[in-house]
């Protein structure tokens, strides 16, 4: 396909300078300094972030890379999709699996099966499992068995066109077929249960804080990756074209462009990625069960992005960061109006605030600029007639 | 439509009144009790079997009271003495002391009188706790009330009663209860308890000495499509000391034709079920195809605005309770109240979110779709904190309640009030829509919002109006499901995403497709569902729904339209 040569000139830069300062001074204090902090400094200084507190943003940066793939989607591509948390979940099990039979002999039942499996009178381990006892492979299935499920589904919509609210409704009705099909104890993947009771990872204890460790900073670094790699991919003419997609699709089409595998393209990729996120999720939390891919989920995942703002890549972050912390915060202070809280933030982004959290510091300026001038002047003179 | 369905539901009131209606007996069981107890006690055996065949419903109860030592013997002043049964005195004396006692008389069922007493009405004589000693009982006494109970449901006045105590002595297959059965035959006049009665007689005679009469026995059950039957043969052809030649022929026949007949009947039967929870899905789905599919309104809340409706139906039935009181005539007439209730409550909610949050979304569907899932969760934990968290109850009225078995098709009255509501509905919508000027209104402003506003449509009112529209036909869902399944705070999350299936494949904004898919989504759910279990089968049927949309994108009836993006 023939891509206008110009649209590469006009590329802004992928990071400028005061960019690049702002994006490795975080990362580097959460990938580094506060490990560092946490192992090295006695227990009761003030400065050392807790095991717990190391474990919450481990888990928060996960949700952070499943809240920029609904973002991709959703701010950049214009495909809001309601089933990102099944390819999250699905990455999870694919990980989750390794885990459980990493467990070994040290389960309820002493046996190499596990728990769940002696306890629904398996009598041995099925023969798709076995492969889920290398690392390796269970780290890599994380990535394409939802690549995989996403290249299905997405191939068979977009070939036939399926957009807006339909794809959002479609992808609502995946997932909770999908929930529901985990949900059944004969599928084979613990039921309503799921897998819990973790011992170790690559021969490491889970319980151990330096294991803890080694997961909270391979979190950091992997939001931080996802983070360079999708600025890279909307930077790009790629990302023009995403843009373009959102915002015209037939126009794109008619100028030559293969909409559809673009869409599968950054359908795929982002499936995998969170993926990828779902495996770190699980040893972190310690538990993966179908409630994860429940079509709430996917919608809360929706809701971080909205509050954060989408359309960018730092909103995701802060939206899953600011709302997961209040989650904490209200499920424990007032558990009877958590639900209001969040109903309250999805309707209040949506008619009061579409630009996100992101949009506020613009929104700030723009007030203060408009108190500083004088009324007398008005802002916008008319043309003169 | 609510004159119309009163007139229905009138006439099948009154069709159980005319069931009934022959079933009046003679009191004379009663006055054979009582002699019974008072006989002399070596005559008493003798006087409790005189009292199989005959048709009175007291004798159960009263025999059973005498077994368990629960039958007294009152002796008034004047020395008579009068068998009776006790009870609290304060369900038949509102003003009695709890634990106060009055005597049921054996020979008229009421409360023995005191004669002493001069008040009018005459107040009851009252008795304490263990202040009179139970008839006793002998073992021979004993085992003629066993025998008497053993049959006497084959006389009872209740055509339910008689016809399953003749089953179970059918099942008992002893050639003693054969002359009874027959003596019943000569006199029953209910149809279903004539049937039961000839399979019974049937079954016993399969046990009988006569190679003839089994193999008539045979081929009647064969005829009568007896399903206890079939197992019989099954168990009886397997068996070592095998049946004879012809016997075992017959048996097969019989088997042959018993099965083909099953299998007509299972598939009217599921036919029946699907349509029905077709109907269901059809009334939730009618609200989406108004506001989603005319609207373009994705309302996550849907959901939530059919648990209006059914709280709504939780609040009518108590306030009918509290009213008429649960029992009485009027408290049976509660869903009909109900209903427009529920229409009401769910189109109030609708306006309200219509005019608080989706007035300024018109052009944001996808948004539109976050803020109302907002709304469904703050409506849930409302209902949470007005209702509970658990299920509510709601009781079934009578006339919804058991069901009409034609050609052994069992047709439940709640699934076919369901299916008959779902099409007064449809016809209702389709009159509105195509027949009023608010249709018309609401059918120029879909189509073009712009132009009808250009030529004097309020739009905003139209918008408001198709709305709380869409939002009362959710809340009528709500009201039959209640009648159908648990009323609970997040039931509406069970039925929201197969709505937005059935209005999706059905074509958006086509009121017609949303039939057919309703139905059809609802008709293959239940064949599935006793092939794959309930579960698997609705996931099958949302995969082949998704697989159905790649084929044809726009739904059964896709909207046509040159207009892109």
């Amino acid at each position: 396909m023939s891509a206008p040569e110009k649209l590469s000139d006009v590329e802004p830069r992928f990071f400028s300078r005061a960019q690049w300062i702002a994006f490795l001074v975080p990362t580097l204090v959460l990938a580094l300094l506060l490990p560092l902090l946490n192992a090295f400094l006695p227990a009761e200084h003030f400065l050392r972030p807790s095991d717990f507190t190391l474990n919450l943003y481990g888990k928060y940066a996960t949700y952070a890379v499943l809240a920029l793939g609904v973002d991709l989607l959703w701010g950049y591509l214009g495909i809001l999709s309601l089933g990102q948390a099944l390819f999250f979940a699905l990455g999870g099990y694919a990980f989750g699996m390794h885990l459980l039979l990493m467990i070994g002999k040290d389960g309820q039942y002493k046996s190499d099966l596990p728990d769940y499996m002696v306890f629904l009178g398996y009598k041995e381990l099925p023969a798709h499992w076995a492969p889920f006892h290398s690392f390796p492979f269970a780290a890599f299935a994380a990535l394409w068995v939802p690549a995989l499920l996403a290249f299905v589904f997405g191939w068979l919509a977009f070939r036939s066109r399926v957009k807006g609210v339909y794809l959002s409704i479609l992808t609502q009705a995946l997932t909770y077929a999908a929930a529901l099909l985990f949900f059944r104890n004969d599928f084979g993947f613990g039921g309503n249960n799921g897998f819990t009771d973790f011992k170790r990872v690559l021969g490491a204890e889970l319980s151990s804080p330096d294991t803890r460790r080694w997961l909270y900073f391979a979190s950091i670094v992997l939001l931080a990756l996802v983070f360079l790699l999708y600025r890279w991919l909307t930077r790009a003419k790629f990302g023009h074209l995403m843009q373009a997609i959102r915002d015209g699709e037939n126009r794109v089409l008619f100028s030559g462009y293969a909409t559809a595998r673009y869409k599968l393209f950054v359908f795929v990729l982002v499936a995998a990625v969170t993926g990828i996120a779902g495996a770190l999720y699980v040893p972190q939390v310690g538990i993966i069960n179908p409630s994860e891919m429940t079509p709430e989920k996917s919608i809360e995942a929706v809701v971080w992005v909205a509050v954060g703002g989408r359309g960018t890549l730092i909103g995701p972050i802060l939206g899953a960061l600011f709302v997961n912390a209040l989650k904490s915060w209200a499920t424990r202070a007032a558990p009877e109006l958590w639900l209001y809280i969040l109903g309250g933030l999805f309707v209040g982004v949506v008619l009061l605030l579409p630009g996100g959290l992101v949009s506020i510091p613009g929104k700030i300026k723009a007030l203060v600029a408009r108190l500083r001038r004088p009324p007398a002047s008005p802002a916008s003179p008319e043309p003169a007639a | 439509m609510p004159r119309f369905l009163a007139f229905i539901i009138l006439a099948l009131v009154s069709g159980f009144g005319a069931l009934r209606a022959d079933d009046a007996a003679p009191d004379s069981g009663r006055a054979l009790l009582v002699a019974a107890v008072l006989a002399p006690a070596k005559d008493q055996p003798a006087a409790v079997r005189a009292l199989v065949g005959v048709e009175d419903s007291a004798i159960t109860p009263v025999l059973n009271a005498w077994r368990a030592g629960e039958l007294y013997l009152v002796v008034l002043a004047d020395g008579t003495r009068v068998p009776a049964t006790l009870a609290t005195a304060a369900t038949h004396v509102p003003s009695a002391a709890p634990d106060q006692l009055v005597a049921l008389s054996v020979a008229t069922g009421s409360p023995i009188m005191d004669p002493a007493s001069s008040a009018t009405p005459a107040a009851p004589l009252f008795f304490a706790p263990k202040q009179l000693k139970p008839i006793d009982t002998t073992a021979p006494l004993r085992r003629a009330m066993r025998d008497v109970l053993e049959v006497a449901g084959v006389a009872d006045p209740d055509p339910k009663i008689r016809r399953e105590s003749i089953e179970r002595l059918g099942q008992s297959r002893k050639l003693e209860h054969l002359p009874l059965l027959k003596a019943r035959l000569n006199v029953e006049k209910v149809s279903v308890v004539r049937t039961a009665l000839a399979e019974s007689i049937a079954f016993i005679q399969l046990a009988d000495a006569e190679e003839s009469t089994r193999l008539a026995a045979i081929a009647s059950l064969g005829d009568a499509h007896s399903l206890a039957a079939a197992a019989r043969f099954k168990e009886a052809l397997a068996a070592t000391p095998a049946p004879s030649a012809a016997e075992a022929e017959a048996m097969r026949g019989a088997l042959r034709q018993i099965e083909g007949h099953w299998q007509v009947v299972n598939f009217f039967g599921n036919l029946f079920r699907g349509l029905s929870a077709g109907s269901v899905l059809l009334l939730i789905a009618l609200g989406l195809a108004i506001t989603f599919g005319l609207m373009g309104v994705i309302n996550m809340a849907h959901g939530e605005l059919m648990v209006v409706g059914a709280y709504a139906t939780f609040v009518t039935q108590n306030i009918f309770v509290s009213f008429f009181g649960a029992g009485s005539t009027a408290f049976h007439f509660y869903f009909i109240a109900a209903l427009p209730v529920a229409f009401i409550s769910a189109a109030l909610v609708g306006l309200v979110i219509e005019r608080g949050i989706i007035q300024f979304l018109y052009k944001r569907p996808l948004e539109s779709l976050l803020a109302t899932w907002g709304v469904s969760l703050a409506l849930q934990q409302t209902f949470r904190l007005i209702f509970g968290p658990a299920n509510v109850q709601i009781n079934a009225p009578s006339w919804l309640q058991g069901g009409a078995t034609v050609f052994d098709v069992a047709f439940a009255y709640n699934r076919l009030f369901v299916i008959g509501f779902a099409i007064l509905v449809v016809l209702g919508v389709w009159l509105v829509l195509n027949r009023t000027p608010l249709g018309l209104l609401v059918r120029a402003v879909m189509q073009n919002r712009q132009m009808a506003s250009c030529i004097g449509v309020r739009t905003t009112r139209v918008n408001m109006m198709t709305f709380a529209f869409g939002s009362g036909l959710a809340g009528l869902a709500g009201a039959c499901l209640s009648q159908l399944g648990n009323v609970g705070p997040s039931m509406g999350q069970l039925h929201i995403i197969d709505a937005f299936m059935v209005v999706v494949s059905g074509g958006v904004g086509n009121v017609l497709g949303t039939v057919i898919a309703a139905l059809g989504i609802g008709t293959v759910d239940q064949i599935l569902q006793p092939v794959l279990g309930a579960v698997m089968g609705k996931i099958l049927v949302l995969f082949a729904i998704i697989l159905f949309l790649q084929w044809r994108p726009g739904g059964l009836f896709p909207t046509r339209s040159r207009s892109l993006d």
